[in-house]
């Protein structure tokens, strides 16, 4: 049996790492915020990997969330945190909910273009829009918690990072619990062989299209995240290197561990937030020499790390194949 | 005696291939069939038609009652038909327990919702008594991956045993397994499905393991039914020397 983290170990991790958030200096505050909401993205984007299908379109809900957010925002005075990121997470679920169905008929090269182009006409409409202030985008007010309004910048950022940390961190645990149960053991049976799981009366697609709403549910809460972060949105967040972004974190993280998502996230901010600091001109460089290192050495993502090393000090089982038992067959 | 099987007027082509050619077959329950013929005879292309993977030209094939003929094969095997294929199709990533447990929890239509923890326990714990059934309890927290050929075909079987099927279609259950162990396989097969699947179909090439355990031979041959009647009876039968058996036995 699997020795895991139990999940009320994992909300003491999640409380620690939020406390955490009040020693730490103000300009990482706001890097942890992005990291977490790319953070919460990148782990939709494992979820929906463990049927075998890649999302290369998840901009498309992450904008609107983003939108959704930042139109009721705007028409209703709503600017509660809390309440804006579950408003997202309902507005990338409601769009999953349409658009899952009917994608999850496609697997492979097909469902990832699909998602991709789906994820462009939205970004062409929302360019095209006058209303929703076209390429330009539009503001939005600064966001309150439980009614309470934060006017230092320090504890507007801490605010901020907390209800991030809070969500994601939660997002992460229902994730893990997803992962271990029979819901999850049948997601990765669609990813080797869905004939054979059509084959013992279960649905294929029907597993490919929760698991692509749940990743709506977290692409859309994460546009909220940002949304509040930058307090501007454009359709910049529908765009294909937006949706790029979040493909680059699942793969640096891989698909073996939940915590390796939010490692990889950080990680990559770090990266590009000190290669632009000190190379301003070749930051890119620095990003992409990160990421073939990692590729390189790390094949299976930043979570082979302690899988691996949690593997071997348990004794890993022989690889030998087991030749039939009691002298059954072969 | 009601058949629980019965396939009127089938028909199948491929292009200029005729794979199924007017098949009619009935199969009461609690029959052991075993369907012979040589390599493109038609005998996986049936198989494949009655587990909705194919779906016929012409005919019908209904199973206690429901035609099934134009159903999918997550339709047929909620229907109660379940099968195991030539080669084991597995999902190596995941234990021997895993896979039966992918297979129990498909079980019923709440398959997909979140189940407790004793529930949970409850179908690793059939799990468990599914691969002891074969012999394989102790390997089952070994990935697939690990295991050989013929382990993977009993758990195959044993994950189309899951359902409790009304018929249960074995495609090729002893291929791959040494002449010295096929009697033991199979014999571990008949014993491990007998509680759970009272009627069997078998694609088998080998004689000596249709004259034993088939109560019933139908012979194929160019998708048409060659023979069809007792072993003694078809193997014997001048048609089925020359096509099938190519003079065997």
């Amino acid at each position: 049996m699997r020795k895991d983290l139990h999940p009320l170990v994992m909300i003491g991790l999640v409380a620690g790492v939020t406390l955490f958030g009040r020693v730490l200096p103000t300009w990482t505050l706001s890097l942890a915020t992005i990291a977490a909401s790319n953070a919460l993205i990148a782990l939709g984007i494992v979820v929906l990997a463990r049927t075998g299908n890649v999302s290369f379109g998840q901009g498309l809900f992450f904008a609107a969330g983003g939108y959704g957010v930042a139109l009721i925002a705007n028409a209703w005075g709503l600017t509660d945190a809390v309440a804006q990121v579950i408003i997202g997470a309902v507005c990338g679920g409601l769009l999953g909910l349409v658009i899952g169905p009917l994608i999850a008929r496609y697997s492979g090269i097909f469902f990832g273009m699909l998602t991709l182009a789906l994820s462009m006409v939205f970004y062409g409409a929302l360019v095209k829009s006058t209303a929703l202030g076209g390429s330009d985008g539009f503001n939005v007010g600064r966001p309150s918690l439980f009614g309470m309004t934060f006017t230092d910048p320090r504890e507007a950022d801490f605010m901020l990072y907390a209800v991030s940390i809070i969500v994601t961190g939660f997002a992460g645990i229902a994730a893990t619990i997803l992962f271990r149960s029979e819901f999850g053991l049948t997601s990765l049976a669609v990813r080797e062989n869905n004939l054979r799981v059509e084959y013992l009366g279960i649905s294929a697609n029907r597993v490919v299209t929760i698991n692509f709403v749940i990743a709506a549910i977290f692409a859309g809460a994460s546009g909220a995240f940002a949304l509040m972060a930058q307090r501007h949105i454009d359709p910049q967040f529908a765009y294909w290197t937006t949706s790029g972004e979040f493909v680059f974190v699942a793969v640096l993280a891989g698909n073996q561990s939940v915590a390796a998502v939010f490692v990889a996230s950080m990680a990559l901010e770090l990266v590009r937030s000190f290669s632009n600091l000190y190379l301003p001109n070749t930051w890119q460089l620095v990003l992409g020499i990160f990421l073939l290192g990692v590729i390189l050495f790390l094949p299976r993502g930043i979570g082979s790390l302690w899988i691996r090393r949690r593997h071997s000090r348990k004794g890993s089982p022989t690889t030998e194949p087991v030749v039939a038992a009691k002298g059954s067959a072969q | 005696m009601n058949p629980v099987l019965s396939v009127r007027g089938l028909n199948k082509r491929f292009g200029a291939v005729v794979a199924a050619d007017a098949l009619t077959i009935d199969i009461p329950a609690g029959q052991k069939v075993s369907l012979i013929g040589a390599n493109g005879a038609g005998k996986t292309t049936f198989v494949n038609m009655v587990t909705g993977y194919l779906q016929p030209d012409s005919g019908s094939i209904v199973l206690d009652g429901n035609d099934i003929a134009k159903r999918s094969p997550r339709s047929v095997a909620r229907l109660g038909i379940s099968r195991s294929f030539q080669i084991p199709q597995l999902f190596i990533e995941l234990t021997a327990a895993e896979n039966l447990t992918v297979a129990i929890s498909g079980v019923k239509t709440q398959a997909l919702s979140f189940q407790s923890r004793s529930e949970a326990q409850g179908r690793h714990d059939k799990a468990l008594d599914l691969l002891g059934r074969f012999g394989l309890a102790d390997l089952a927290d070994r990935p697939i991956s690990e295991l050989a050929g013929g382990v993977r075909k009993l758990i195959d079987i044993a994950m189309a045993l899951v359902r409790r099927p009304k018929l249960l279609l074995l495609d090729e259950p002893t291929s791959g397994v040494s002449a010295e162990e096929k009697f033991a396989t199979m014999d571990r097969v008949i014993h491990a499905v007998a509680p759970d699947a009272a009627t069997i179909v078998f694609v088998e090439h080998d004689m000596e393991i249709v004259s034993r355990y088939a109560e019933r031979v139908v012979a194929f041959y160019q998708g048409r039914i060659l023979a069809d009647g007792e072993p003694g009876d078809v193997l014997k039968d001048q048609e089925v020397r020359r096509y099938v058996t190519g003079g065997a036995r």
